[in-house]
């Protein structure tokens, strides 16, 4: 990258939902900036509010505090034509590649659907051209390009997904797990893809996932959720060499590692993941935190430990 | 993985769809009984030499035989005559009303599902007060009011089947919009009406169909008794219903007047309930390959 | 392969087919394995390789038809379960074999107390009263780390996590001989999978336990197993002990899925996929199934099909070239 530019800035986001039991406060208080050509990746466990802020962040749903910046414009609270001109430079790709394709439509049609809703294309031959090309992109062989969805392996379908998204030419493309569904032999191929395609078109990712060697494989920067709550944000290689917060520490520890010979020592977590619903004020780990203490439950503020680091734990300084 | 090296060809849709529906064994019988009864409806009278109204006063109340099969009735018009016009109201009959109600339910189901809200609200609680009122009242209400005749029929018997159908396809829009591929489509600006016509009621309809085609039966036992109660079609259009009316008093008597109508009708539902169970299976998209 | 008929079980030569559509889908070609009391056996593949399909076989839960033994044989504490009658098998499942599924949502009833899911089990297979059992029951919960005054919460009280330890207290609650874990943790969240793992290990040191795990991550396999036998279309191409194999993968497809893993250490730009996709099973190759994707595949290596060799002491691997050309590079 020649020069960092930032294409997305989140300010403050916030999305709480109305359940019956009270507020679930899905994402809390996030901010972060993701630059052209760049991944941000969001790591954390099910329920960490990651799908519903990539969600929020491409308007798929609205936001109940905070701001979003795309190219320095305030997009937030957008409507009509504007949202439609903004929604065409965002994109998504989603985890299961069984449930995002509709089933009765054939794999060249969903590629076309987006160039039909934006009227960019007036004939139908200029259409199935460009999505040929898209195909092409992906590597779709172009003897499949009529078949059903159900036709095609969980990887190809992953493909069409990808040759989908990038139909209107986005900008930035929330990919939410997009390989946690496959296997591995065939998660590589698609991360490869993923990449090349950055690399080609100067895309923005904000990859959402589980699998920190995935997410260390493709991200620049890291931020790790804990029920709603970013908890850690920093380049990636800063956080595996030096990670600060408790939580990141357990989370990293927990993966089962491929080295045979080097067992490592696992930082047991008691108890649970507490619910996200009318959570009390003050860190959400510290009902599971070995280092908890009574500071813990206060509201916590980001504090910037080096540059670009940032850790949401008071004791910080003195757990390390 | 089986695309892996085979050219996709394929026969269109609905011709696999018809054959794994004959592939069970009842669906092919019922498929076979109901052609036969539609064949015997459309092209009988076309060999028979009596109308269904023509009076013959020298053999009422006859039994089978050569010249009058089935017997003829208190005006000795031939049974049979009457059986195969009276046929072609009854099961029209039945196929206007069930796809009618079942087009009205998706109408409203799906709007209801997909817009939620105050819309949601308002249908479904029209739908929970008109289903607690008696399906055989409604068709007896609105069969007063519009009068009888064919048209006012299918209206009442319609308006009975609304309410289920339409929260059965809400339920199949719920379920179906909540997956990623809704998303996508609104996330690339798919306009409502695509993402409603073209997304979820392909794959909200199966259930339907099947519905719709199971209650022909039902419909039709329910015209046959609107014209039993004297609503319904008039005399002295033979409609199966009518006919096992008018043979009522005679039932001790000369009980063929209401065994032939009566088998018809049970041939015909038995036969689109067979049909019925052998489209839901082929239409389970686990059972299919 | 280790055919010892000391070990504690012995499948030998296992053949499942699936019939579908007059297609018949070869699931297991010939498997042979063997598990000895207090060992783990990993077996580790990708989707439909047919990993579950030979637990299934072995607690003779496949439904059939479609699905067939073919042919093969199951020993087990010198017995051939697969001639056993189905009235036998009914005490065997659960009291001798257990498993673990790997949805804990939809293996508990979700209208029955835990507590009482666990007691019915051990009723099932032990003359004693009820209320031995629910005490048995309520040491079972507490064994897997779940207090005792749970016993009466329905399953939809409790998360993922304390779920799937349910789920493994009702399978360990007979002491089983033969526990087969079919992607216990895949459904969990990485710290949750970890506490999980940690429990199954040290209660299957604690009873001794044989344990077959199936799993499709290599991580999983390198923290619990003792041998493991990679499957790629229904056989088993590498079967070594686990260090062995981290350290030396012989086999083509086993280099090419440790490859194709982004790893936790190294800086690679670029993964390396393996080519291709697996093979259909309903049409396998002629020869080596893995010969389409092999890199290293001759015209030899695709007309016929390779033996099992072993390369090292203990180490077989299905690959006529697996010494030579394949690992010259290593």
């Amino acid at each position: 990258m020649s020069e960092a530019k930032t294409l997305i800035e989140v300010q403050h986001l916030k999305k709480y939902f109305k359940v019956p039991s009270g507020m679930n406060h899905a994402v809390d208080d996030v901010s972060f900036t993701i630059n052209r050509g760049e991944t941000l990746g969001v790591v954390g466990e099910s329920g960490c509010g990651k799908s519903t802020l990539g969600r929020t962040l491409i308007h798929l749903q609205e936001p109940t505090d905070g701001k979003i910046f795309l190219d320095g414009e305030d997009v937030t609270n957008i409507s009509g034509e504007k949202l439609k001109m903004v929604r065409e430079k965002e994109q998504i790709i989603f985890q299961d590649p069984y449930s995002s394709l509709n089933p009765r439509i054939k794999i060249e049609s969903a590629v076309m659907e987006p160039l039909k809703c934006s009227h960019r294309f007036k004939d139908k031959n200029q259409m199935k051209e460009e999505a040929g090309k898209l195909m092409e992109l992906v590597g779709i062989d172009e003897r499949l390009r009529q078949s059903y969805p159900h036709e095609l392996d969980g990887g190809r379908r992953q493909r069409v997904c990808i040759a989908r998204a990038l139909a209107l030419n986005p900008d930035f493309i929330v990919c939410d797990e997009p390989v946690s569904a496959l296997d591995v032999s065939i998660q590589a191929a698609v991360l490869n893809l993923l990449m090349d395609l950055q690399d080609q078109r100067g895309l923005s990712y904000m990859f959402v996932t589980h699998d920190l060697s995935v997410v260390r494989h493709i991200s620049d920067h890291i931020c790790v959720m804990y029920l709603g709550q970013m908890v850690e944000k920093c380049e990636t290689k800063e956080l595996f060499a030096n990670h600060l917060h408790p939580y990141t520490k357990a989370l990293l520890s927990a993966i089962p590692s491929t080295n045979v010979h080097a067992p490592i020592k696992r930082i047991q977590l008691k108890g649970e993941i507490t619910s996200p619903i009318n959570p009390k004020p003050g860190c959400r780990f510290a009902a599971r935190c070995p280092y908890a203490t009574e500071a813990c439950h206060q509201p916590q503020e980001l504090i910037e430990i080096s540059k670009n680091h940032f850790v949401s734990c008071c004791r910080v300084r003195e757990i390390n | 993985m089986s695309s892996e090296n085979k050219n996709i060809k394929r026969q269109p849709e609905w011709i696999a769809l018809c054959r794994r529906v004959v592939k069970s064994g009842g669906a092919k019988l019922g498929a076979i009984i109901f052609a036969i009864i539609l064949l015997f409806c459309i092209f009988g009278p076309l060999f028979s030499s009596y109308g269904p109204n023509d009076i013959d006063l020298m053999s009422m109340y006859g039994g089978p035989t050569l010249k009058h099969p089935f017997g003829t009735d208190a005006l000795g018009r031939d049974m049979m005559a009457r059986l195969m016009y009276g046929g072609r109201y009854s099961i029209l009959l039945g196929i206007m009303a069930s796809f009618c109600s079942a087009f009205i339910g998706i109408v409203l189901g799906s709007i209801a599902g997909y817009f939620g809200g105050h819309t949601e609200t308002i249908i479904m609680r029209i739908m929970d007060i008109w289903s607690s009122l008696p399906g055989m009242l409604l068709c007896i209400l609105v069969s007063a009011v519009m009068g009888s005749g064919f048209l006012s029929t299918v209206l009442a018997l319609t308006v009975g089947s609304i309410p289920g159908g339409t929260r059965m396809i809400r339920g199949q829009v719920l379920q179906e919009r909540s997956k990623e591929y809704v998303e996508a489509a609104e996330a690339f600006n798919c306009p409502k009406y695509s993402i409603m016509f073209r997304h979820l009621l392909p794959n909200c309809i199966q259930p339907m169909i099947v519905m719709a085609t199971m209650s022909i039966g039902s419909v039709m036992i329910q015209a046959a008794s609107l014209s039993y109660i004297g609503l319904g079609v008039q005399p002295p259009t033979p409609e199966w219903g009518a006919m096992l009316a008018d043979g009522r008093s005679y039932i001790r008597t000369y009980p063929h007047l209401l065994l032939v109508p009566g088998l018809a009708i049970a041939a015909t539902v038995l036969a689109i309930n067979l049909l019925g169970d052998g489209l839901r299976s082929a239409l389970d998209p686990k059972l299919r390959d | 392969m280790s055919t010892d008929n000391e070990k504690f079980l012995n499948i030998k030569n296992l053949k499942v087919i699936y019939t579908q559509d007059r297609k018949v889908v070869q699931a297991v070609n010939g498997i042979s394995i063997s598990v000895d009391k207090g060992e783990t056996l990993g077996l580790v593949g990708e989707t439909g390789a047919g990993k579950t399909t030979i637990a299934k076989s072995i607690l003779r839960i496949l439904p059939d038809p479609p699905a067939k033994i073919l042919e093969g044989e199951i020993w087990m504490d010198g017995e051939d379960i697969l001639k056993h009658p189905e009235n036998k098998m009914l005490e065997i499942r659960g009291e001798k074999i257990a498993m673990i599924f790997q949805d804990p949502m939809t293996a508990l009833n979700p209208l029955m107390t835990v507590g009482d899911q666990i007691t019915e089990v051990v009723l099932l297979h032990n003359r004693i009263n009820r209320q031995q059992g629910m005490e048995r029951a309520g040491e079972m919960l507490e064994m897997v780390g779940i207090p005792k005054e749970r016993y009466d919460e329905y399953p939809h009280q409790f998360s993922g996590g304390m779920k799937q330890r349910v789920v493994i207290a009702m399978a360990l609650a007979c002491n089983p001989e033969l526990l087969l874990a079919d992607e216990p943790t895949t459904a969990l969240d990485v710290t949750i999978q970890a506490q999980v793992l940690e429990l199954i290990k040290d209660l299957q040191l604690k009873f001794q336990t044989a344990m077959i795990l199936i799993t499709h991550d290599l991580g999983v396999i390198a923290q619990t197993c003792d041998k493991v036998a990679v499957i790629y279309a229904g056989e088993i191409v590498e079967y070594t002990d686990k260090i062995e194999l981290f350290d030396n993968p012989l086999h083509p497809y086993t280099r090419g899925l440790f490859d194709s893993l982004p790893s936790m250490n190294g800086d690679e730009a670029r993964l390396k996929p393996i080519h291709g996709m697996p093979p259909d099973p309903t049409d396998l190759p002629e020869g080596c199934y893995f010969s389409p994707r092999c890199p290293y595949a001759t015209e030899e290596c695709r007309l016929h099909h390779p033996t099992m060799h072993e390369y090292r002491t203990g180490h077989f691997a299905l690959c006529d070239k697996a010494a030579g050309e394949v690992n010259k590079d290593v």
